[in-house]
């Protein structure tokens, strides 16, 4: 990070008061994430982006295992010169980072020579190594399905015996957990193998562009990068299959606004071989596909699609009423392709020399050439591994409830993973002694508490960066991930000060202005809640919000920069989208009247 | 003075750009612009041929053009009292009858029935607007002059001011020939402007020549030529389409017809109309068009005036080449590297390899 300056508008870490009520809230995560005097030196911002809300204990793995990986490829693997990994601390609950930056000359120089050897080679080839993550990763997803949670019987099983095995079934309790966790880390390692020289790519091309067009707005420029085929639009597009499906065999009536999937399945079931055909339909359609969540893979509760029928479900009806009124639900593919063809085609023309046009053609090619990594290993490892991992977890919970310890399966989320390992044991213990687990009595009270300081953390306003205001921010990887830069922070700088409480400015993500009523959700699992024609205001946008974006008019968000997610969709329907407005869900009402400019990156609150 | 035309008056529609020494910039623009099918009020031009015969019938001996070549450009005071009488001069000679009844007779054929419609006239110099020497704004302009009497004293006020004191220190200043200092002025229809400014081609701030900057304000556009006038500012990106910045002003005051229709004159705008934009999204994108279609057709990023008269309907009042970021040399931006990689290694902390 840059360097930093001693006045500060931003509260320091000391200075941030516990939530009354919450006593203890440390005792929820591990001792290194919190914050200890040195930290005061340095500039923290709050990483709303991807932990938008207070973490249960065991979800800061989420922050735990992400934060050793990516530092292990800036920092270790490809050595990035100037920029080493990110330190992160938990404050009343919410997940703070940092980034470590190298500023010595000669240490540069020295890390420049490793560099220099080794991220060629991700380069050079790029689309035969993403092939083998690919085969990697559909291994790893293999892996942690395959992942039997040990019943511990009576007697252990016979074949123990007569395979002299010579292992008791006890001992793969821990080490099932172990897997779990540990393919969970080798899931996050793969995903920062390509990610960072990735974002590099990007990073490139829009620092040309803004010098060679320098009022060129950045969605322009991520519209020159974006592909088509991109696997986020896929769950989405299924879904318009299954319409369509529903519609051709006849079946449209049983679509109506507001019916359970318990009722649409088990009418279908009746309605013979048509029925059978689109259940069929839905099967295929579920693996994988169904395997995202209304989150980005960081909470236990951002249950997939596959979880809770009820989010793909919501998005039939209307889909089905637009089949049958005649529209053609694909996405215009062939249209967005030819007119991104164009806009390069008119850029690179008005560019006025030969080197410039030249280095134009390698920074786009390049950009072209990461951008289906960039984008499709969200739903490999934060959406289809994820969904998975947490339903591993969950299926240790259900242990851990038939052994008596918690009272809940769920209640193995407000324990961390070191913790789950003690309560296994526990039982492992007991299963060998032949007595009894004493993990009731030891953890039900604490999960119980940790319930109440969740709840209170949940009302905390955090303040989006603390610590010394930085000059500038000048890492590649802060500034392309989570959209800050210097003039984000000098935005939310104004808007702790209040400047003027009914406007936001954020990025202008997608062009145009509209009005309507806003709806906030803070809790992806809300997304029901959205009625045709609101403008929808969240904490951060996601592939599995996509059916939304039919019904919404324009889209707010408190974080991401042009190429996020909401960013990208955005600009295909052709919605007006304002990102990274850092404060949108806790200054704009569900039901106010709102103006989203989306030319300008500004939001109006008109009441 | 090879080149120049014998005639006292051109009419736009048989201008082109190459007739620039006979008629000034702006009437060799106006014309040239008329000719690629751009809407132009029409008019015509009196040209440097009745400028040359007026300025001869007046001073047979050419003691003007040798008192200004003899002046020294920083001595003010001395180039004010020269020019004053010089002025006084050409205002008051009366028109060499032949320039005299050409100019009426295109006059007459202007207004056709209407003998008192409003007409503009503007000086067109022949060292005026060329790319190197920007001599905007400093010869006279005359707006809404109704009457031909009107008419030729506006243009005797144009001639004078090609002998005003800033006109005659910068041309010494640019050791510009005097025997080749001229004027054309161009006559021509009034646009009753509803809104009226600017645009560039490239942005006049960051020099980006991706985008067309508008500015706009309220009425006539003499309100924002003369700085009167904060006016509204639209970046518009010429691939996109899109209005990626809209900055709508506190237009405080608009230049409108004076009351006796003889000129025009500052009002006060009401609050309501102050803080609306002067231009709606479809207007903004009509400029676009124009602006890209003047500079397709000239090849080189331009300065425009335009109108949008009550009528309805677009107008080009003038355009220039721009001439700052233009007069800049080039440099490149990045150039090519061995590996396309290799601009990466160096974003992020390395070094570019040999």
């Amino acid at each position: 990070m840059a360097k930093t300056v001693s006045k500060h508008t931003f509260p320091l870490p000391s200075e941030i008061k516990p939530v009354p009520g919450t006593e203890g809230w440390e005792e929820m995560y591990p001792y290194f994430t919190r914050v200890r005097p040195e930290d005061d030196k340095r500039f923290w911002f709050y990483n709303s982006m991807h932990f938008p809300e207070p973490m249960p204990a065991f979800d800061s793995v989420t922050a735990e295992v992400p934060y050793t990986a990516m530092g292990a490829y800036t920092t270790r693997v490809f050595a990035f010169p100037t920029a080493l990994g990110i330190d992160y601390r938990i404050i009343n609950g919410h997940v703070y980072i940092t980034a470590n930056a190298v500023t010595d000359p000669k240490e540069i120089e020295r890390r420049q020579k490793v560099f220099q050897e080794r991220a060629p080679h991700y380069f050079q080839n790029w689309n035969k190594l993403y092939e083998g993550w690919k085969v990697r990763m559909r291994s790893l997803i293999a892996e942690i399905g395959a992942i039997k949670v040990p019943e511990l019987g009576d007697f252990d099983d016979i074949s123990v015996v007569t395979g002299a095995r010579g292992i008791a079934t006890n001992h793969f309790v821990r080490e099932a957990f172990h897997r779990t966790i540990e393919s969970f880390s080798k899931m996050w390692h793969h995903h920062f193998e390509f990610l960072m020289l990735g974002y590099g790519a990007y990073l490139v091309f829009f620092q040309f562009c803004k010098k060679a067009f320098p009022e060129i707005p950045d969605q322009t420029v991520a519209r020159m990068v974006a592909g088509l085929d991109v696997l986020m639009f896929r769950p989405d597009d299924e879904l318009k299959r299954l319409a369509r499906l529903a519609v051709e065999l006849k079946l449209d009536g049983n679509f109506v606004e507001g019916a359970s999937p318990e009722k649409i399945l088990a009418s279908m079931r009746q309605l013979g071989e048509p029925g059978a055909r689109w259940l069929k339909a839905l099967e295929e359609a579920r693996h994988p596909w169904f395997n995202v969540t209304t989150g980005d893979g960081f909470y236990h509760h951002h249950r997939s699609w596959n979880d809770d029928l009820a989010m793909p479900f919501s998005a039939l009806p209307r889909y089905v009423r637009l089949v049958k009124e005649g529209y053609a639900l694909d996405r215009p593919t062939e249209t967005i392709r030819t007119e991104r063809a164009r806009i390069i085609a008119e850029y690179r023309a008005l560019l006025r020399t030969d080197e410039d046009r030249g280095a134009f053609d390698q920074m786009l090619g390049l950009c072209h050439l990461v951008f289906p990594y960039v984008e499709d290993h969200k739903f490999y490892c934060e959406q289809w591994f994820t969904t998975l991992f947490f339903n591993k977890v969950r299926e240790f919970g259900a242990f851990l409830k038939r052994w008596g310890v918690l009272a809940d399966g769920e209640d193995i989320f407000h324990l961390q993973h070191f913790e789950v390992d003690q309560a296994l044991i526990d039982v492992m213990i007991a299963w060998a002694a032949g007595s009894q687990p004493v993990g009731a009595a030891h953890w039900q009270p604490i999960v119980k508490r940790r319930k109440e300081i969740l709840e209170k953390l949940k009302g905390w306003q955090a303040p989006p960066a603390i610590g010394p205001m930085p000059d500038s921010i000048e890492d590649p990887a802060v500034q392309m991930l989570w959209g800050i830069t210097s003039e984000t922070l000098d935005t939310w700088s104004r808007a702790a000060d209040a400047v003027n409480p009914k406007e936001l400015r954020g990025y202008a993500a997608s062009a145009g202005v509209v009005e309507g009523i806003a709806r906030v959700l803070t809790s992806p699992n809300d997304i029901g809640q959205v009625r045709e024609g609101d403008i929808l205001i969240c904490p951060v946008t996601n592939p599995s919000w996509a059916p939304v974006f039919g019904k919404i008019r324009a889209a707010v968000s408190d974080i991401g920069g042009t190429m996020s997610h909401a960013a990208i969709v955005a600009r295909e329907y052709g919605m007006p989208a304002v990102v990274g407005t850092g404060q949108a869900t806790k200054r704009i009402r569900t039901g106010q009247r709102v103006r989203v400019d989306g030319d300008r990156g500004l939001v109006t609150i008109l009441d | 003075m090879t080149n120049r035309m014998n005639t006292h008056v051109e009419w736009f529609e048989k201008i082109r750009l190459a007739a620039r020494p006979s008629v000034g910039g702006k009437g060799a623009s106006l014309g040239e612009l008329t000719y690629a099918g751009i809407r132009v009020p029409p008019g015509f031009v009196v040209t440097t041929s009745a400028f040359e015969a007026s300025l001869a019938a007046l001073d047979a001996q050419g003691t003007i053009r040798r008192a200004i070549a003899g002046l020294d450009g920083k001595d003010l005071a001395g180039i004010g009292d020269v020019t004053r009488e010089i002025r006084e001069r050409i205002e008051r000679a009366p028109l060499p009858a032949p320039v005299h009844s050409a100019i009426a007779a295109a006059h007459a054929k202007l207004c056709g029935a209407n003998r008192s419609a409003p007409l503009a006239v503007r000086s067109s110099a022949t060292s005026e607007d060329s790319a190197d020497a920007s001599f905007a704004g400093l010869q006279e302009t005359l707006l809404w002059m109704c009457g031909a009497d009107a008419v030729l004293a506006a243009l005797r006020s144009c001639w004078a001011s090609l002998y005003s004191v800033e006109s005659v220190s910068y041309r010494l200043r640019l050791g510009l020939d005097e025997a080749e200092v001229a004027m054309g002025v161009v006559i021509q229809r009034m646009v009753d402007s509803r809104s009226s400014g600017v645009m560039f081609t490239r942005s006049p701030t960051t020099g980006d020549p991706s985008v067309i900057a508008i500015e706009g304000s309220w009425g006539l556009g003499s309100a924002i030529v003369s700085g009167e006038v904060t006016p509204d500012k639209f970046v518009v990106s010429k691939v996109t389409g899109e209005i990626v910045k809209r900055d709508v002003a506190a237009k405080t005051v608009e230049h409108l017809p004076a009351a006796d229709s003889r000129g025009v004159s500052a009002n006060e705008i009401p609050a309501e109309r102050q803080a609306a934009p002067c231009l709606s999204d479809d207007e903004v994108r009509g400029l676009v068009d124009l602006a890209k279609r003047v500079e397709r057709h000239y090849g080189t990023a331009q300065d425009i005036e335009w109108a949008i008269g009550r009528d309805g309907h677009t107008y080009l009042l003038q355009s220039r080449p721009e001439t700052v970021w233009s007069a800049r040399e080039v440099k490149p931006v990045a150039a090519p590297q061995r590996n396309p990689f290799d601009h990466v290694l160096a974003a992020l902390g390395g070094k570019l390899r040999p």
